[in-house]
């Protein structure tokens, strides 16, 4: 009788249910299977949604998936990738371990330990067997294999790279901080013109880690899990050169900024004189939006930057994973890739080992201006690799503990 | 054809019936999805004890006390600052000019996303907003934006004035609604005629007979305030911020743990804003014994020309500030590089209409689709219930005016979060029907009420006319009175779509971000993000309702363009 009931209700549906799709295995090795089975399906991509940029670039991403395979891409704007995670682990606690609502996620970092470690993830690694595989840098970024330390096993597909810049407007500061104690120099200097992202958003958190780099004694104790290390004693400079920092930072520190979209604002409007990105072409990708003067240029401090990958992953209980699977590669293709390192679309570096390519596919990047604020490769400097994930954790609980106020 | 009884064997019966269904149920099975996990209860995620460890657990996240005082306090300052205006103008100006000219923008400033809204404010109020913009440098000296917190400051300032912009056209229309059913000019001539000052007249003899009818959306208003998200996450303090968006931010954790810990402060919530209805109850009482004091002190209060002054420039205030917050999105909307302290952009374009042209129509599509399936729903329970109200001859009891007020005044948060959890279970959550009917349940209750009192003052002797000539009480239903009442049934479709494609917490928790709408897309820009496409999405949210309500007016005019009786 309820089956009934429920059969009638999903018939009057104007917008269909999920459908609980068939468990039939998805073999990426097989792949002119998975482009067969991905035809007609429709593939929630859960991606974070701050960028206007970056949204325009998934919505291009659609049309050529509709294009060459009918894979219908719908993007789930998301302020927080931790959403997706959560949906996850619900549609786990409530046993539907078919037919999830979620398809694909844009990731890395303490999200995909946290979904590896609870087995929310396909684990044939799948991602090693996608066709555009191939071309990806593994020997020359050893962030494509180990996400945060965490090994990637094949259950997260390289997207994109990111290194921690930051970047200014040369109208206003004739040189740039070069190390932590120009920045605070600066700082004290300047009151109410710098500010940092508040974790946990992934800038601001990067942020500190970036300082926690720094500041700490013996670096290699960073590439161990938190609970591993005396937590307190380790970060007690990182909070020093924070607290440091409070009291001449933009509105006292009583607020932070939101997200990288907000400081790129804050300094457009010459409210703060420094911000930071993950995304070493974003400030000449403004400029030509016209959402920066063309004075701005960017830097990095002299003892390296954080770096890192970030993939797009599958669910375990993914409704459409041969859909996913061909976006996923769509995404690694030599095309999605230049157009995504495009300063004029996003300006974010690519994952391919770009002599590795075939030719028409070296000439797209080859092809790509460097804007006025970008910097070349020979400036970037050291790539500071990322924590063990569970720093991420524990420091954007500290952060919060210290500068939320609690009265 | 044969005319019908007021029998049992009317279908109409069950309208009242399946109207308190669609009000009260989603309600307390959404109450029992968050008091049930609140205490412990939660089998599917292993919780099967009764316990009050996450009711203490939840009160020591950091801020947590601050969120709560927040919050109540937000509540009722909104609602004292919006009601205090509103009734200092009707007491000062009802019958003028210049409360003519006001209530002329009242309705399509109510029809305004408090998205929309909260996001013009915080273009404008801004250190880098537009009126320092306007004045900079050549009167304040500033080249760069000065370093003042007024947007997310933590006592919430910002977010109370902006709560309060969008307070006032509601209660406005309440006042002026209920103003027209509590005769105000026989009594204000009988105060007058003894002495007393207009002001003063008016709130001795109109206030405690309009007050008493206004008390629901009162109490509305303080329940939205203390758990309203979407304004908060523009205007509203970060760290820590209003209680409900911490509770937003605990339903999202990845941990399951805080699923309890989420559910425990959504009871919270629902506390917070009891006890703020609660300390405004008693507010009543103190306000109606210094009243009665007052009264009989003989005082005639003649003077009261600076008070209707204040009260004058305080509401065109309002509404002036309300019309720059649409100016400056549009300018926005518009606008090259623009550099503080310029008053305008060097260059305008229309680049992030055109590049947004393919972005909105998805959004666009789903908000109107949501909007007619919930008015629709709406209209037709409301009709039905209103019919058989007229066939059976039955009243419409106070306690049935509290149910429809139901939905409005549980915070949204404390039932939609435990709907949710229900819906993932039996795998419904992420699809139409399931937001379009928790929509419903927040249109109703307004599309009622527009309706109710136009559908009642009808003058039966059509209907009379039309059943003695032999048709059917639903034929006099359909040909008769639904056709004459075409205004008002479209006015209150407008309104019902305008609430409809405001809302953001039941698109948000029922539709698992699966069905984005206009307003979900707009708030997840937030106040920090690209202020060009927040121009264009808040004036897009903005214009679809706007275009009902002119809907709702010409229509009238253009199918019945000989007849005054029906525009």
């Amino acid at each position: 009788m309820l089956n009934k009931i429920v059969a009638a209700a999903s018939a009057l549906t104007l917008l269909a249910l999920p459908s609980a799709s068939l468990a039939e295995d998805v073999d990426p090795s097989n792949w002119p299977a998975v482009v067969e089975a991905a035809k007609g399906q429709e593939v929630y991509f859960n991606a974070w949604g701050g960028a206007p940029n970056i949204n325009a670039y998934i919505a291009w991403v659609g049309e050529q998936v509709q294009d060459k395979y009918g894979v219908t891409l719908n993007h789930v704007k998301l302020d927080d990738t931790a959403n997706a995670v959560n949906r996850v682990v619900t549609e786990k606690a409530a046993g539907r371990n078919e037919g999830g609502s979620v398809d694909l996620i844009w990731i890395n970092g303490e999200n995909f330990a946290s979904m590896k470690r609870q087995g929310l993830l396909i684990d044939d690694n799948w991602s090693e067997k996608l066709p555009n595989y191939q071309f990806a840098d593994i020997e020359g970024k050893p962030t494509l294999t180990y996400d945060f330390t965490v090994p990637v096993d094949g259950q997260e597909s390289p997207w994109g790279m990111a290194q921690l810049t930051f970047y200014y407007d040369s109208a206003w500061l004739e040189t740039p901080p070069k190390n932590l104690e120009d920045l605070a120099q600066w700082v004290e200097e300047n009151p109410g013109r710098f500010t940092y992202a508040a974790p946990p958003n992934f800038i601001g958190t990067t942020f500190l880690k970036q300082v926690l780099y720094g500041v700490v004694e013996d670096q290699s104790i960073l590439r161990q899990p938190a609970e591993d290390a005396d937590f307190d004693t380790v970060t007690a400079p990182l909070w020093g050169y924070l607290d440091r920092l409070k009291p001449n930072l933009w509105r006292k520190g009583e607020v932070y900024a939101s997200d990288t979209t907000q400081l790129k604002n804050l300094l457009a409007d010459g409210e703060i004189g420094i911000a930071m990105t993950f995304n070493p072409g974003e400030a000449s990708s403004a400029i030509k939006q016209q959402e920066l003067p063309d004075s701005v240029r960017s830097f990095v401090l002299d003892y390296g930057s954080m770096g890192n990958s970030h993939f797009v992953t599958i669910p375990y209980n993914a409704n459409a994973k041969a859909g996913a699977m061909v976006v996923a590669d769509f995404l690694l293709s030599a095309e999605a890739q230049a157009r995504k390192a495009d300063e004029n679309i996003w300006g974010d570096p690519t994952v391919l080992n770009i002599n590795a390519l075939p030719a028409e596919g070296k000439a797209l990047f080859d092809a790509l201006e460097r804007g006025p604020a970008t910097l070349a490769a020979d400036q970037f400097g050291a790539t500071l690799l990322e924590p063990d994930a569970s720093w991420a954790v524990k420091l954007e609980e500290e952060w919060a503990k210290r500068y939320v106020r609690s009265n | 054809m044969q005319t019908r009884n007021k029998g049992w064997g009317d279908p109409l019966i069950l309208a009242p019936v399946v109207m308190i269904i669609v009000l009260t149920g989603p309600l307390l099975a959404g109450l029992a999805g968050v008091v049930l996990p609140a205490i412990g209860y939660f089998p599917s995620l292993g919780g099967n004890q009764i316990t009050t460890e996450f009711m203490r657990e939840v009160t020591l996240k950091p801020g947590f006390w601050h969120s709560v005082h927040l919050s109540i306090w937000i509540g009722l300052a909104t609602t004292f600052i919006s009601l205090a205006l509103v009734t200092s103008f009707f007491a000062s100006s009802r019958g003028t000019t210049l409360f003519n000219r006001i209530t002329r923008f009242v309705s399509p400033l109510m029809s305004v996303p408090h998205a929309a809204a909260a996001f013009g404010f915080a273009f404008l109020i801004a250190p880098s907003g537009w009126l320092v913009r306007l004045v900079s440098p050549w009167a304040t000296g500033f080249d760069h934006p000065p370093d003042w917190l007024i947007i997310n400051d933590p006592m919430g300032q910002a977010l109370l004035f902006g709560l309060v912009l969008k307070e006032i056209p509601f209660l406005f229309l309440v006042a002026l609604s209920v103003s027209s059913q509590i005769n105000v000019d026989e009594r204000l001539q009988v105060a007058r005629s003894l002495g007393y000052g207009r002001v003063w007249a008016w709130f001795t003899v109109v206030f405690p007979a309009l007050y008493k009818q206004m008390r629901l959306p009162v109490y509305a208003v303080i329940a939205y305030a203390t758990s309203v998200v979407d304004v908060s996450l523009i205007l509203g303090p970060n760290f820590p911020a209003m209680l409900p968006v911490q509770l937003l931010r605990w339903m999202n954790d990845p941990e399951l743990e805080m699923r309890f810990v989420a559910a425990a402060g959504a009871v919270w919530q629902l506390g917070a804003t009891l006890f703020a209805i609660l300390v405004w109850r008693l507010g009543e009482e103190l306000v109606a014994y210094m009243g009665r004091r007052a009264t009989i002190n003989g005082h005639r209060h003649q003077n009261d020309r600076w008070f209707r002054f204040s009260a004058n420039t305080l509401i065109t205030g309002v509404v002036i500030i309300s019309l720059l917050s649409f100016v400056i999105l549009a300018i926005w909307s518009l606008a090259g590089f623009w550099r503080f302290p310029d008053a305008l952009p060097v260059q305008f374009t229309s680049k992030k209409w055109i590049a947004s042209a393919g972005a909105l129509w998805v959004p666009v599509i789903n908000a109107m689709l949501i909007a007619a399936t919930a008015t629709s729903i709406s209209l037709f329970l409301t009709i039905a219930c209103l019919e058989n109200e007229y066939r059976r001859d039955i009243e419409f009891t106070p306690a049935a005016l509290r149910i429809l007020y139901l939905p409005l005044i549980v915070p949204q948060i404390a039932f939609l979060f435990g709907i949710s959890v229900l819906l993932v279970r039996i795998g419904w959550d992420g699809s139409f029907w399931p937001v379009a009917l928790a929509h419903s349940i927040f249109v109703l209750p307004y599309v009622f009420l527009s309706l109710a009192a136009p559908f009642r003052s009808f003058d039966r002797r059509y209907l009379r006319v039309a059943t003695s000539l032999g048709q059917s009480q639903n034929r006099a239903l359909l040909a008769v009175r639904l056709p004459m009442l075409l205004k008002p049934i479209l006015l209150a479709t407008a309104l019902g779509m305008a609430i409809s494609i405001a809302q953001y917490l039941p698109t948000l928790l029922i539709g698992a971000g699966r069905v984005p709408t206009i307003t979900t897309e707009a708030v997840a820009l937030a106040a920090g993000g690209d202020r060009r496409l927040i121009g264009v999405y808040a004036l897009v949210q903005t214009l679809l309702p706007a275009i009902g309500f002119l809907a709702a007016v010409m229509i009238p005019r253009l199918t019945y363009p000989n007849r005054k009786f029906f525009r």
